[in-house]
């Protein structure tokens, strides 16, 4: 009944091959805005917009660059947590340099150098496939993590080894750093991970996204019908990377506020990927579900015994959330292996022909 | 001019120099190649059997050394222990076939993967729950492993040889060679290596899959328990242990996901050239390149062989 398209007609062939062709999903995205931007700032705790919100929107915004590379283009990458720092790291090089231009141009022009670092390391795809992709991107990985450790020139010979990050303001407001609110913050991260979800839903609907998923289902098929490989893998791992790198970006200087190189490592990358495949494989909605239920479980992991009145060592807690993660993604994997946007789909089906089964 | 000197002429010209050192430096990335090996191992059985990528390896390696020591610490004999621990890791191999490999038949390659990635969380929080976090000391001599060094005379020194090490290196030449006749000469392993070919077709003459996946990952068990012995025996028993796994990732690449003799081999590559790496070139980049130089050597091998040293040539049909 919800979901009935009964009366909703298509005159044009654009109309009808619009990416939310219904109303009904025009209107639950225009619901979802309204939430993000009016009513969370104004009715939500801090505490849900700075620990919760924030780095929600923004792993939202990694998975949906890794989903770009693995979902849509099928390269396995390990690399994602290295990408994420490239960006970060070059965001933090560049306010320094520069500490008058606006640090959102910075934070965007960090994902060109994390592009630029990407197609580097994304060379080696045309030649090796599969599982020794993913291999081959785990390189990148302790490459560059190691880089962030030993070269202090990424955190300006610092005595920490830490980046901080500096007070920047836009038109007067304080954006990052110590003094920005975390209202400010979250609308700074919501405007970005909204237009950056947006252009991505256009790359992935368009000529690009089709030749990404032609090389996805068989790339020498794909060859042969004329798209060629290495400008079309190399551009999934650009554009995967711009994604991962503002993410990074914003991970240190919107959420963290500083970060130690060790926040780069191989485990965020696992962490990303666990977003990308619990959520669904080549689904952008999937990105957000799976950053959702990854990033938020453990939260509610963590606040649940206690409700309940059950004395448990933090140490315990830590364990048995560990274990309920990893039972839980087996669960999921086995329910639905094709990730929560697939279950979201199911269930859109069941509105659309409720109260009837089929 | 100086730095081409300092990476292409001077650490030969020290190796040259102290020959001693360099031996020691070979034995020792020996001696992590085989470790690494056995790792790869692990790997490799269930990758030829199944087709899963089995990240999981690397956690069943602590898990079952920590169950080892965990058991002697309360009180049972260091054999009945060994003896517990190899049943403890046949029930995993049971409780894994049942519970996640059966409902996950017929999945793509990355699903099993990622699901092999929860039974890592899984067994972590299990292994820490239960064992607790700390370091424990393994149990190497209770085993009747030898401890000590032997002195070897050589040109301008001495190279020290660890009993443990000697050790380590035979138990894997045997299990090794166990392995391979058991894949070649027995019943199960000719249906396992039909297994590997096609399931399907395997399916089709009668061998039952469910079994070939309990003896498979038994086996993996094993090579991880004595994986854990050995490494235990050189370190510590830890959760640190856990991050082998990812090295032992570039020693498969090298060698191919489906050869035993290629996780040999690729296992002693990376190790001795990582020692060597580390040892010699080390002092120019600063230290710690051992934790990407390893990634680096099987990338370089890769751009030239992608399916490894000995891994099945990839036939790609439209």
């Amino acid at each position: 009944m919800l979901y009935r398209e009964t009366g909703q007609f298509k005159t044009s062939y654009s109309a009808d091959m619009a990416v939310m062709p219904i109303l009904q999903d025009r209107v639950g995205i225009a619901v979802i805005l309204f939430i993000a931007a009016v009513i969370i700032p104004y009715f939500g705790s801090g505490f849900l917009i700075q620990a919760v919100m924030i780095p929600f929107l923004i792993f939202s915004l990694a998975a949906i660059g890794l989903n770009l590379l693995t979902g849509y283009t099928g390269l396995l990458s390990l690399g994602t947590g290295a990408f994420m720092g490239v960006g970060a790291y070059a965001c933090y090089k560049l306010t320094t340099w520069f500490p008058g231009v606006n640090i959102l141009i910075w934070v965007i022009a960090s994902g060109f150098f994390s592009a630029a670092v990407g197609v580097l390391f994304g060379i080696p795809s045309l030649r090796i496939k599969g599982f020794y992709l993913a291999v081959a991107t785990l390189a990148a990985q302790f490459f560059l993590s190691w880089c962030f450790i030993r070269l202090p020139w990424f955190y300006n010979y610092n005595a920490s080894g830490a980046i901080e990050v500096p007070t920047r303001t836009l038109a007067g407001i304080p954006i990052t750093g110590a003094t920005a609110t975390d209202t400010t913050r979250y609308y700074v991260v919501l405007a970005i991970v909204v237009a950056m979800t947006w252009l991505a839903s256009n790359l992935v609907h368009g000529r690009i996204g089709r030749m990404w998923m032609a090389v996805r289902d068989m790339d020498l098929a794909a060859e042969l019908i004329g798209i060629r490989l290495l400008p079309t893998k190399l551009l999934a791992f650009a554009v995967s990377s711009f994604y991962c790198g503002v993410a990074g970006a914003l991970l240190v200087f919107l959420w963290y506020g500083g970060a130690e190189p060790s926040v780069f490592d191989v485990n965020l990358s696992f962490f990303i990927l666990f977003m990308v495949i619990i959520g669904g494989l080549g689904s952008l909605t999937g990105s957000f579900f799976g950053a959702a239920l990854i990033f938020i479980l453990p939260i509610v992991l963590r606040y649940i015994p206690p409700k309940f009145g059950m004395p448990i060592q933090a140490s315990m807690v830590e364990h048995i959330q560990f274990m309920v993660i990893g039972a839980l993604i087996i669960v999921f994997l086995i329910v639905e292996p094709n990730g929560l946007a697939r279950l979201w789909q199911i269930g859109k089906q069941k509105l659309r022909v409720w109260p009837f089964p089929y | 001019m100086d730095t081409l000197y300092k990476i292409f002429i001077d650490p030969f010209m020290q190796m040259g120099a102290a020959p001693d050192l360099l031996v020691q430096t070979l034995w020792e990335g020996l001696v992590a190649g085989v470790l690494y090996a056995l790792i790869a191992l692990g790997f490799v059985l269930i990758f030829k059997a199944s087709g899963i990528f089995n990240f999981a390896q690397g956690i069943m390696v602590v898990f079952a050394a920590l169950t080892l020591v965990g058991l002697y610490e309360h009180g049972v004999p260091a054999y009945v222990a060994l003896g517990l621990t190899i049943a403890v890791m046949f029930g995993l191999a049971v409780a894994v076939e049942r519970l996640m490999l059966r409902p996950l038949v017929n999945q793509p390659d990355i699903i099993l993967f990622m699901a092999t990635f929860g039974l890592t969380y899984f067994l972590i929080g299990f292994g820490e729950l239960v064992f607790g976090g700390e370091p424990k000391i393994m149990i190497a001599e209770q085993l009747g492993l030898p401890r000590g060094a032997i002195d070897i005379k050589m040109a301008g020194g001495f190279v020290a040889l660890q009993k443990i090490d000697i050790a380590a290196a035979i138990i894997a030449s045997i299990m090794v060679t166990a392995l391979a006749l058991f894949f070649q000469k027995t019943r199960i392993g000719r249906a396992l290596r039909a297994v590997a070919d096609s399931h399907k077709a395997a399916l089709s003459v009668g061998i039952s899959l469910e079994q070939i996946w309990v003896i498979v990952w038994f086996a993996a068990g094993l090579v991880a328990l004595t994986t854990g012995i050995m490494w235990g025996a050189r370190s510590q028993v830890s959760f640190a242990l856990e991050i082998i796994a990812l090295k032992a990732l570039p020693v498969l690449i090298l060698g191919g996901f489906t050869s035993i003799p290629g996780a040999i081999i690729g296992g002693v590559i990376i190790g001795v050239g990582e020692k060597l790496g580390e040892f010699y070139w080390g002092p120019l980049l600063g230290s710690g390149i051992e934790s990407w130089l390893a990634y680096v050597i099987a990338l370089i091998f890769l751009l030239f062989r992608p399916q490894g040293l000995f891994g099945e040539r990839l036939i790609e049909r439209i």
